[in-house]
């Protein structure tokens, strides 16, 4: 009955095809470092899980900002575990991408002609910092006020432009209520977005290309 | 092929990546549903006795409306909620006590003065005087609270939950 189905489902949409290709892929043989990549494909779908459940309590105020975190943490039932694992999750998630880069770089895995997978991953990098910059913000509490106090105040010394990016940054000269919404909003909606888009990039480069072998000495 | 007793290595990792992966989604799946329906399973039970007044200012045979409030922790949030209900003497001695809240889809009845009916704006719900349907979708008469007069002064027992 089962393969039956799975027989009509294959016909139609060429599952088996797609097993093939994405998972069945010939690699070269390669060592424990070469998992980063899957481990941050991960992270990211923990995060967006979490994250989404998450957004079931929060609230995006500085009225209700803090009160819904303390919600989610005694209130709810396992909130402390879904909040714990996006807490965590973020902290390891930019290690991991980070460890992931330098495998790249060392392993010279960048070069022609997985340029473009470096490119992307690049933006993947520079989007989960964003991530992490903006949803150090979400709690509200004094860590998160002075955090961004301090980290937008740096974006704020750029040379001409600096002023400009401080106030697009808190949305106004102060932190305030829009800033913490632009930074909900840029944490749930726009960073995602990129990210997912760069991530299905960076994984059609790996499914078309395959991954590179570790380098030979005299390479 | 000849059947073995023993398990073959390809059935062993069939059986615990199965076992791993059910025990897997059982700590993910569990939390994950009882964090959504959390709110909804804490029982918040209220019974109180309300009072509404002496009983000699509501007038005989005309519905009066009472309203009060009570204040109920939604989440992290302290709420004010709304009653009101209709105090009808029928008599100097009995009296009865209506919640104003229809018994179709819980939008709020008003009494008419000139055709002596409770109407719902909703759907077009008309309740008698004394709260029986008497035209439109509600499913029963309108809910009333249970009432006692002590020393002169009017109570009602407000039970939710």
């Amino acid at each position: 009955m089962f393969t039956k189905i799975m027989n009509w489902l294959d016909e139609r949409l060429g599952l088996r095809t797609i097993y093939n290709v994405t998972l069945d892929r010939k690699v070269p043989k390669v060592n424990w470092w070469f998992t980063l990549g899957s481990a941050s494909l991960f992270l990211f779908v923990m995060q967006a899980v979490t994250g989404i459940f998450l957004t079931v309590y929060y609230v995006p105020s500085p009225d209700h900002a803090y009160d819904s975190i303390q919600y989610i943490m005694t209130g709810v039932s396992y909130g402390w575990l879904i909040r714990g694992l996006h807490h965590w999750g973020a902290s390891l998630m930019v290690v991991v991408v980070f460890i992931h880069m330098l495998r790249t770089f060392f392993y010279a895995a960048y070069k022609f002609p997985r340029e473009l997978t470096w490119l992307t991953g690049v933006v993947l990098l520079l989007t989960t910092l964003g991530m992490g910059f903006t949803g150090y913000l979400l709690p509200w509490n004094q860590r998160a006020y002075w955090a961004t106090t301090v980290g937008t105040q740096i974006a704020g010394t750029a040379p001409v432009i600096g002023p400009l990016i401080l106030g697009v940054l808190r949305g106004g000269t102060d932190l305030s209520a829009v800033t913490l919404a632009r930074f909900f909003a840029v944490h749930i909606w726009f960073l995602p977005a990129v990210i997912g888009l760069m991530i299905g990039v960076h994984m059609y480069m790996i499914i078309r290309l395959g991954i590179s072998h570790i380098p030979d000495k005299d390479e | 092929m000849q059947k073995s007793h023993h398990l073959s290595r390809n059935e062993f990792v069939k059986i615990t990546v199965g076992a791993l992966g059910a025990v897997i989604a059982g700590v993910v799946g569990i939390p994950a549903v009882a964090y959504l329906l959390s709110p909804a399973l804490k029982n918040q039970a209220l019974d109180a006795w309300v009072p509404l007044g002496p009983l000699d200012i509501y007038p005989v045979g005309e519905p009066t409306m009472f309203t009060f409030t009570r204040s109920r922790v939604n989440g992290w949030e302290k709420n004010v909620y709304s009653y009101g209900v209709y105090v009808y003497r029928k008599n100097e001695a009995d009296v009865m006590v209506f919640s104003n809240v229809c018994t179709h889809l819980a939008c709020r009845v008003t009494f008419q003065g000139d055709t002596r009916e409770y109407d719902c704006p909703c759907h077009d719900a008309q309740f008698d005087i004394e709260g029986n349907v008497i035209g439109g979708p509600p499913p029963r008469p309108m809910d009333r609270y249970e009432s006692k007069v002590e020393e002169g002064l009017l109570s009602i027992r407000l039970l939710e939950g």
